[in-house]
């Protein structure tokens, strides 16, 4: 188990350096920062000046090098546009879109597991089928709309939300939370359903796709034949089986709740890290990109991480030793 | 003497080409306190949906639509949910065809033999780890303890299907319906778990459908055998009167199609034809298109020829002894 575990850090070491180069190029090849961040009318010895600063009169090799001699020490340089370390802007931001993934996960697992667990085990019921056409609209409705008709609805209508910034924030672990206060948490109703809607019309879907599957097995049949009550049946035998699937999808939805809340954080002023990404691609402030992109290559990977180890938890069919 | 199951009329349908099809076709049949009724007919006769009408674990949308199955005087078919789990695993129990496929793959063995003692019993964990313990010993798994923490792929196919059965001895049931448990095993399996499973009914007293499509397993097991063919009970009786003195041409049919000594080196007769697909039974006796004694009669439906313990299906019966 330990050198298993050992075995998977080195190979994820590996993708994480192979990313770096990617990442470097990849950002490089977006366009030249200088003719974004330099004022056009300073003269050419102050633009040459400024240019040296950043470090980017170097060849690309060079400024490389430096990028992994900064990373070796935990640096990925200043942001061209803050002017402190880029890792520090991106860590400022990281509470506000954490609370908002982690509360819209939640909210999709606790609507979209036990309605998908219904739908899939009374599928001719007229409720699972209105679950069901629920889920589509939840699936197919683009996200930017249905946030503009959140703010229309609840904000602008009836004005029982917020739909503008984190609101009041309370202090805690160093960082600072929305949800700690009342007036934060009503700021983050709206987006967080907004962010909700479709991953819980993913695991809704999920789920029953699963529990069709599963209750068709043998292993279900015998559970009644051994006189087993329908709880049990349902909450352990079935939902157990249907953990593995269900486990997977929201291990790498909450990844990309966190990479990708740019449309709700910009729709909703939300002052996370997706409005931070977008204000840094358009400035070219390669630092913060580059960090920022690290920072995400770190997450799916330790992601990916969590859910093995999920899976040797939930499945005694597999080993992490194992060929699995 | 009153039979413990009397099963009279069972009808049970799938839904199916915009009208119901009949998988158990007007089905009778009983069993005594610890007798052994062999179930026996070709893939897709009925065997198993049979067995699942009697548990009422029909596969929706099927169900059964008519009849009665008297258990112990109750009618089953009658029966609210509540009854009828209190039943099953306790008095009634069920060996399924695949092994491979009856245990819960993410649930250790202990677990799933201590949750069908705490479904129908109070007792405490140890108790119950206890009773799971010796159950595992008695259908001859080594050092039963250890086992109890393994999970069912760490089991061959055979140590499985022996869990499966210990799990439906737990309860010591008056019946247990045992649905072809063996024809996924390989041979020596097969007869070694026969053998012990025989022995541990007869012990326990309690009585069994052995469901099969295999006459030789039924000949060395059971009291009784009923024929099973398009969802009907064709024949029933003895196992003696059945397979020394069968009445259908269906039963002969099978019986010829046995391999055995003195079959040795010729060919075996086989029943022409297949099995009709439930929507394109004949009208009538459903064997017709296969029947070499078919005549105009048999357009009719025959009715039972006999009484409730022994009957069969045919305007045309054979009178003679088989050779
Ligand atoms: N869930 C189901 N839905 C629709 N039809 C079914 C279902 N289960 C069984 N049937 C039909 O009922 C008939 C009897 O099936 P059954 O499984 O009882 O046969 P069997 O005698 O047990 O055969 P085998 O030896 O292959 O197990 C078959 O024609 C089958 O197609
Ligand atoms: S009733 Fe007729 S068709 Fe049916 S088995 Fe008897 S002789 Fe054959
Ligand atoms: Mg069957």
């Amino acid at each position: 188990m330990m050198t298993t575990l050992i075995r998977r850090a080195i190979q994820a070491g590996f993708v994480v350096f192979a990313m770096t180069l990617i990442v470097f190029v990849g950002v490089n090849v977006i366009g030249n920062p200088v003719d974004i961040l330099i004022n056009p009318d300073l003269n050419q010895a102050e633009r040459l000046r400024v240019v040296q600063n950043l470090g980017l009169d170097q060849p690309l090799w060079r400024q490389y090098l430096s990028f992994l001699h900064g990373l070796s020490q935990g640096n990925f340089g200043d942001s061209f546009v803050y002017s402190k370390p880029a890792l520090d802007v991106i860590v400022e931001r990281l509470p506000a879109t954490l609370e908002l993934a982690l509360c819209a996960m939640v909210i999709a697992i606790v609507v979209g597991l036990p309605l998908g667990l219904y739908a899939g085990l009374y599928p001719e019921r007229l409720s699972s089928r209105l679950i069901m056409t629920g889920s589509i609209l939840g699936f197919s409705l683009p996200t930017f709309w249905v946030g503009l008709m959140f703010i229309l609805l609840f904000a602008v209508q009836l004005g029982w939300l917020p739909s503008n910034g984190r609101g009041e924030t309370a202090e805690f672990l160093g960082a600072r939370w929305s949800f700690l206060t009342g007036d934060g948490l009503a700021h983050l109703v709206l987006p967080a359903l907004n962010l909700a809607l479709f991953k819980t019309s993913l695991i809704l879907r999920l789920t029953r796709a699963g529990v069709q599957e599963v209750v068709m097995q043998d292993f279900v049949k015998f559970a009644r034949a051994k006189g087993l009550r329908e709880g049990r049946i349902v909450l352990v035998h079935i939902l157990k089986n249907l953990m593995i699937p269900v486990v997977t999808i929201i291990g790498l939805e909450f990844g990309s709740l966190i990479a990708f809340s740019v449309v709700t954080e910009s729709i909703f002023g939300w002052p996370g890290m997706g409005k931070l990404i977008i204000d840094s691609i358009n400035l070219l402030d390669r630092p913060v990109i580059v960090a920022y992109l690290m920072m995400m290559v770190v997450l799916f990977v330790s992601l990916n991480f969590i859910i093995d180890i999920c899976y040797t938890l939930l499945d005694p069919r597999v080993r992490l030793d194992g060929k699995g | 003497m009153t039979a413990l199951l009397d099963v009279r009329d069972l009808v049970t349908v799938f839904p199916g080409d915009g009208k119901d099809l009949r998988a158990v076709d007007e089905v009778s049949f009983q069993v005594a306190r610890g007798e052994v009724l062999g179930l026996v007919g070709e893939s897709g006769s009925g065997k198993s949906v049979t067995g699942f009408s009697i548990m009422g674990l029909v596969d929706q949308p099927g169900r059964v639509a008519s009849g009665t199955i008297l258990f112990d005087g109750e009618d089953l078919a009658k029966a609210d949910l509540e009854t009828r789990r209190s039943l099953r695993g306790r008095r009634i129990a069920m060996v399924f065809q695949d092994p491979m496929m009856t245990l819960n793959p993410v649930l250790r063995i202990g677990t799933q033999m201590t949750e069908t003692l705490h479904a129908h019993e109070t007792l405490s964990r140890q108790a119950a780890r206890a009773r799971a313990r010796d159950a595992l010993g008695l259908v001859g798994i080594p050092s039963p303890e250890e086992r109890l923490d393994a999970y069912p792929h760490e089991f061959s196919g055979g140590m499985r299907q022996r869990v499966a059965i210990a799990i439906a001895l737990l309860h010591r049931p008056d019946l247990i319906i045992a649905d072809e448990p063996t024809t996924a095993l390989d041979v020596t399996i097969q007869a070694q778990i026969i053998s012990e499973f025989q022995r541990l009914t007869e012990e326990q007293g309690t009585a069994v459908i052995w469901i099969t499509h295999d006459l030789a397993i039924v000949s060395g097991l059971a009291d009784r055998i009923a024929v099973m063919y398009g969802g009907r009970i064709v024949e029933t009786g003895t196992i003696s009167e059945v397979l020394e003195h069968p009445r259908h041409p269906y039963t002969r049919g099978l019986i010829r199609s046995v391999p055995s000594e003195n079959t040795r080196g010729t060919r075996l007769a086989q029943i022409p034809g297949v099995t009709p697909s439930l929507g394109r039974m004949p009208a009538g006796c459903a064997f017709r298109s296969r029947c070499e004694r078919a005549d105009g009669t048999c357009a009719e439906r025959p009715g039972r020829f006999g009484g409730a313990r022994a009957y069969h299906r045919c305007f045309h019966p054979h009178e003679e002894a088989l050779a």
